[in-house]
């Protein structure tokens, strides 16, 4: 439970029995509840799926190429003869594991860059033009540099697969927390005139205990919202990297890779394109659901009912 | 509020020239050549006489300078002389690296195409977007709100790389109903040739529709639940207000201000194009434009449409911000 | 399907007459697609295959290549050789002869002085000429009378038709392009988007990287053709969906370079549309080895000739990597009818083809295991090969496209069932083959152990090509990583080689040459060819006349062709 929950507001709230209370209320909504099961069951697929099903996703038997599903292969196998169940297992790995923690990083960096800029007057204009800036600047360019600049470096440093994975993820966060950004500091204008937050500051709450107690909770909304979609994001973005040479190996699989490489041949086996496209959907959507039902449990106007 | 938009437009212009300079050293840095899609055949030597002839020798702050001469001096004079038939209005302009003509003329060419098909896919997007966010909020749980969030979930996670060959595996291959090309050369001059039009805009509308409508529903639907539970909601159904107004005058334009930063954002995302809309359509506008151009290493386009697409973006979160102003009158700026 | 129904109207409208006595016009419109756009209708300008072939449509040279690779006279009566004294003894002129009575499109007439103004226009320092190496060692060109001009060179050449041959050295007109000479040539963008030529057809309407419209030329030499009215050159896409627009839409009636997984495009043919035409040039997909140690620790001196490679440099190894490759299964799944296997580097044309290689035809993983326990290479622990601590361990690069990644895929399982591990890497196209020395990543300058391209020569003359591998020719911090030696290869008898054919005339004897070059590269294991790779093409079944030319533009006939009467 608490490792979906931004750290802040942990430190925020006085612990146990309210917890316990959110909680209760989370277990009544069913679409949470069926949501939060079914992405611990592809958290534990993906991380267990390989020891169970022992397939090498990198494996190719040629052989066995373009066949449907048997009992060899459940999944049928891809036009090399990879076994397309242990690439979409070892596919998730990464995928959920990228889609996450570029979604983190993009949500805390975005969060606090609105918070701010939307608190605090004199900030509004120069992290506000700074936003723009990243708005403004052309992705593809700057991956390239980026990748210029940094992958050898961090390749040597943290070994070939750690260090495409930091790479990626702060490649991915640092080009999508603007959205975010721009969301949160519109609503924190709106809230700091609300009247509950003048009350506060009438009695002098300091800024830190007001934007953590007060501010925070009320644009948790939006920024649900901003980590469904961007996992989704993350995902794909992950796999249009790769193209450029700034992902992972190419033998490597993806969600999102796996359902780009099978677009081609979407007339001969539909089934190929089915899979990791699926994959991708059900988790956003079970994410989606958590967001909804933990929105839900933290409004305490919805938890007195 | 005026004041303070006339302050930030005044301010924007400080903000562009350090955009425009940051995106200048960004594309020099990066590892781009004007020559890498030229054949292998052709020997290194001729490769460098290429570069030399495009300016490339010239030390970067020389070319900086030139590009903002003829983008903000040249161009605008040009217009200006042409317009008002002072003269021929022949100062050098921008001239694209790959097609060796001015990269305005390329802009505005492209202009339409984009417009139609991904500007309309956002019109439609938001036209959607909103009652459904408006209803699923409302009813929330319900079989529409359901329904709605499968949808607008599966419509954001699978890429419009896929759902573009989808729909024209579908419409064009199967059914026989649609051009899966685009013809950028079509003009809509009677009923006959805007009926083609229309047939020929459906499938990338559609595919990108779906997905702009997927995120500023969610939006809409997240914020209107925030508010419909507002003390206020309550207050002005006791008042005895019809649900009418309570939800879609009152709760509505309080729910707005995300779905306005949404919106303001993704409006200069329309001249960016939809690089791979418009690839999967071969609807060939700025999106396009502006791929063919990174990858060919054609600095002067990409600096251009960078540019402007920043200018844009500026604009438009003005916009928002004098927006927010009125949505909500208790925010102020001064 | 609207216009598809009109077009094939049009075309039963005019079903009367047979295709052999067809007037200019009468068969409507022709719509082709590449699914890279076109961005200027001047060769000069760049050097892009799309540029070349659409400008094709419209300029056209004194003489260019047939399917077969002869050479035939185009815009001259007949090409000159030595025999029919076109070419001096000493192989430094060459006197070529315009075809008389040629019109330009706006109907002046073509004269010698725009063939020397063509030279003058490329010659220029300044003006970036695209093509200038076809210009090479020329020294003058002279017109000596309305319609002859003589070429000369500052050397013997014994292959004398670089100048004027071929879709890369078109002649344009000097009326047109006369303010257009060096720094100018860029801002001439209306001559640029529409030149006036002597082909076929002529530009109505040029939008750069999107759409080219076309109409038959009024003044084209016969009178008879082209058979179509206009043509619509669509360009910008993917693959995947220009093919489907020929083969199984039929909206398209020809679609260029179908480079698609070979089940992929069998499928898409099926659909009954369209036929896959396919033809083989010079094109071989390769794996260049790096003779030179990659390691990042070496700073400036990486892929240097100051350190060779830990391992490659033992030319067992090398063999053994090549041993280990089953070619034929690489064609099946990457290219299929439009592959074949090659064990030359030098695969083409006939003359030149070497068959002293074609062991290399059959995969033998037991042979190259027992080569490399020979060579003293015993597998660790791990199951990886070593020798005096260096692992075989290989860091393996190419550009990013899905047949390549294939590849690579198939060759790393090949590879580690002999003890080699593979690290596998791709890097976008225009950053690999980008000649940027501030980037790692480029071809040239090779942080790599292996990497693997295609490349292939202009014609059908392979003196340049083979040079490539001189010594001198070895990419170099010093030269800013310019070069085509890519393995850093260097041989005194391979220079003395390539030194030799620069002076050689006699056909047979410079195929002798080219051969043992070739032969030489094959042997040392250099270079290791996988696939002979051939054009391929997709024309709908309603078009007819197209005949697959790799040696000079895919459409070089397109005058001839025609709508065929039946659907």
């Amino acid at each position: 439970m608490t490792e979906v929950t931004p750290d802040s507001l942990a430190a925020a709230r006085p612990p146990q029995s309210q917890w316990r209370n959110v909680w209760d209320q989370f277990k009544t909504h069913r679409g949470a509840v069926w949501g939060m099961g079914f992405f611990i069951f592809v958290v534990l697929a993906v991380t267990l799926g390989p020891y169970i099903w022992t397939i090498d996703a990198q494996y190719i038997d040629i052989r066995a190429r373009n066949s449907g599903p048997t009992l060899a292969h459940p999944l049928g196998t891809d036009q090399l003869g990879r076994d397309t169940l242990a690439r979409v297992l070892m596919g998730g790995q990464v995928s959920m594991a990228v889609g996450i923690t570029a979604m983190l990083l993009a949500l805390v960096l975005g969060a606090a860059i609105g918070v701010v800029a939307g608190y605090f007057k004199r900030l509004d204009g120069p992290l506000m033009r700074l936003t723009d800036l990243f708005l403004a600047l052309p992705l593809l360019p700057l991956l390239l540099v980026i990748i210029m600049l940094f992958r050898d470096t961090l390749r040597a440093a943290f070994g070939p697969e750690t260090g495409i994975f930091m790479l990626i993820v702060f490649v991915i966060g640092i080009t999508s927390w603007m959205q975010t950004a721009r969301i949160v500091r519109g609503d924190v204008l709106a809230l700091k005139e609300c009247e509950f937050v003048i009350a506060s500051r009438s009695i002098g709450t300091p800024s830190r205990r007001m934007i953590l107690r007060h501010i925070l909770p009320n644009v948790l909304s939006p920024i649900t919202v901003s980590a469904t979609l961007g996992i989704a994001n993350a995902i794909i973005t992950e796999s249009a990297l790769s193209f450029l040479g700034l992902g992972f190996p190419s033998d490597f699989p993806t969600w999102g890779r796996l359902l780009f490489d099978s677009t081609d041949y979407l007339q001969q086996y539909p089934e190929r394109v089915l899979w990791p496209g699926l994959a991708i959907s059900l988790t956003v959507l079970s994410v989606n659901y958590i967001g909804d039902g933990l929105r839900d449990a933290l409004d305490p106007r919805i938890r007195g009912r | 509020m005026l004041n303070y938009t006339i302050r930030r437009l005044l301010l924007a212009i400080p903000t562009l020239i350090a955009i425009s300079l940051i995106i200048f050293l960004l594309l020099d840095l990066a590892p781009s050549d004007p020559t890498a899609n030229l054949p292998l055949t052709i020997p290194p030597e001729v490769r460098e006489k290429i570069r030399q002839s495009l300016g490339l020798g010239d030390p970067i702050y020389i070319r900086y300078l030139l590009w903002c001469k003829q983008f903000f001096i040249n161009e605008p004079l040009n217009i200006l002389e042409q317009w008002l038939g002072w003269g021929e209005g022949d100062r050098l302009r921008v001239l694209s690296w790959q097609t060796r003509s001015p990269v305005v003329d390329l802009i505005v060419e492209r202009t339409p195409q984009t417009l139609w098909v991904v500007g309309m896919s956002y019109v439609v997007g938001v036209a959607i977007a909103l009652p459904i966010g408006i209803i699923s909020a409302y009813r929330q749980y319900s079989w529409f709100d359901q329904i709605g969030t499968f949808v607008s979930m599966v419509g954001f996670s699978v890429p419009t790389f896929f759902t573009g060959v989808l729909v024209i595996v579908i419409f064009s291959v199967w059914l026989g109903w649609f051009p899966s090309i685009y013809d950028t050369t079509h003009e809509v001059t009677d009923w006959e040739s805007f009926l083609f039009q229309v047939r020929q805009m459906i499938m990338p509308v559609a595919v990108l529709a779906l997905f702009n409508a997927a995120q500023i529903s969610r939006f809409m639907r997240a914020s209107m639940l925030d508010n419909l539970n507002q003390d206020y909601v309550r207050t002005a159904r006791a008042k005895g207000l019809r649900e009418r107004t309570v939800v879609l005058i009152h709760v509505l334009r309080n729910s707005l201000i995300p779905v306005v930063t949404v919106i303001a954002l993704g409006v200069p995302q329309i001249f960016g194009g939809a690089i791979i809309t418009e690839q999967v359509f071969k609807v060939n506008g700025l999106g396009q434009l502006l791929i063919i151009s990174i990858q060919g290493g054609d600095l002067p386009t990409v600096q251009t449409l960078t540019f402007i697409f920043a200018v844009l973006i500026i604009v438009f979160n003005l916009v928002a911000d004098v927006l927010y102003g009125i949505l909500d009158p208790r925010i102020r700026y001064d | 399907m609207r216009l598809r129904t009109l077009l094939l109207g049009a075309a039963a409208a005019v079903a009367i007459t047979p295709a052999a006595l067809a007037e200019r016009g009468s068969d409507g419109e022709v719509k082709i697609i590449y699914w890279q756009a076109p961005s200027t209708m001047n060769p000069y300008l760049s050097g892009g295959t799309k540029e070349l072939e659409a400008a094709s449509l419209v300029v056209e040279p004194l003489a260019r290549y047939d399917q077969d690779g002869n050479m035939v006279p185009w815009l001259a009566e007949s090409v000159p050789t030595v025999d029919n004294g076109g070419v001096s003894s000493d192989l430094t002129t060459i006197t070529w002869k315009l075809r008389e009575g040629l019109l330009w499109s706006d109907g002046s007439p073509v004269t010698s002085a725009d063939v020397v103004f063509t030279w003058k226009y490329c010659a220029d320092p300044a003006g970036g000429c695209a093509q200038s190496e076809k210009y090479n060692d020329v020294t003058d060109v002279k017109a000596v009378d309305d319609l002859t001009v003589t070429v000369t060179f500052g050397v013997p050449k014994p292959f004398p038709y670089g100048p004027f041959v071929g879709a890369q050295a078109p002649i344009i007109q000097a009326a047109q392009f006369a303010d257009c000479l060096g720094a100018k040539a860029p801002e001439c963008t209306d001559a640029n988007f529409g030149p006036i030529g002597t082909g076929p057809f002529q530009v109505t309407d040029f939008r750069p990287n999107d759409v080219i419209s076309l109409e038959a030329n009024p003044n084209y030499r016969d009178p008879a053709k082209p058979a179509f009215a206009t043509v619509t050159f669509k360009g910008g896409g993917d693959t995947a969906s220009a093919g489907r627009s020929v083969l199984e839409t039929g909206e398209f009636d020809y679609a260029w370079n179908m480079q698609l997984a070979p089940d992929v495009l069998g499928a898409m043919e099926s659909a009954g549309k369209g036929t896959v035409v396919s033809a083989f040039g010079t094109l071989v997909e390769r794996i260049m080895i790096n003779l030179t140690n990659p390691d990042p620790a070496l700073g400036d001196e990486r892929s240097t000739k100051a350190h060779p490679h830990p391992f490659l440099s033992d030319p067992a190894v090398r063999q053994a990597l090549s041993m280990a490759i089953d070619r034929a299964l690489l064609v099946e799944i990457g290219y299929g009818s439009a592959g074949r296997p090659s064990c030359n580097v030098l695969p083409a044309p006939e003359i030149y083809k070497s068959t002293a290689n074609d062991g290399c035809l059959v995969q033998d993983i037991e042979g190259a295991k027992a080569l490399l326990d020979g060579a003293g290479w015993v597998p660790g622990a791990d199951g990886i090969r070593a020798k005096d601590g260096v692992r075989l361990s290989i860091l393996y690069q190419t550009s990013t496209n899905a047949v390549r990644q294939d590849f690579q895929a198939l060759i790393k399982q090949w590879w580690s069932d002999i003890g080699v591990e593979t690290e596998l890497r791709n890097i976008d196209a225009s950053v690999f083959f980008g000649g940027d020395p501030g980037s790692p990543d480029t071809f040239q300058k090779f942080y790599a152990d292996v990497e693997m391209y295609a490349n292939n020569f202009d014609g059908t003359d392979p003196e340049a090509y083979m040079a490539n591998w001189e010594c001198k020719q070895a990419p170099t911090p010093e030269t800013q990583w310019q070069g085509n030696n890519m393995p850093r290869y260097c041989s005194e008898e391979y220079d003395a080689l390539v030194a030799k054919m620069a002076q050689t005339g006699k056909l047979e004897d410079r195929a002798t040459l080219a051969k043992a070059m070739n032969d030489k590269l094959m042997q040392e294991y250099i270079i290791l060819p996988l696939v002979d790779r051939g054009r391929v093409s997709a024309h709908s079944n309603t078009l007819g006349g197209v005949i697959m030319n790799v040696w000079d533009s895919e459409l070089w006939n397109a005058a001839d062709w025609y709508r065929t009467k039946t659907q």
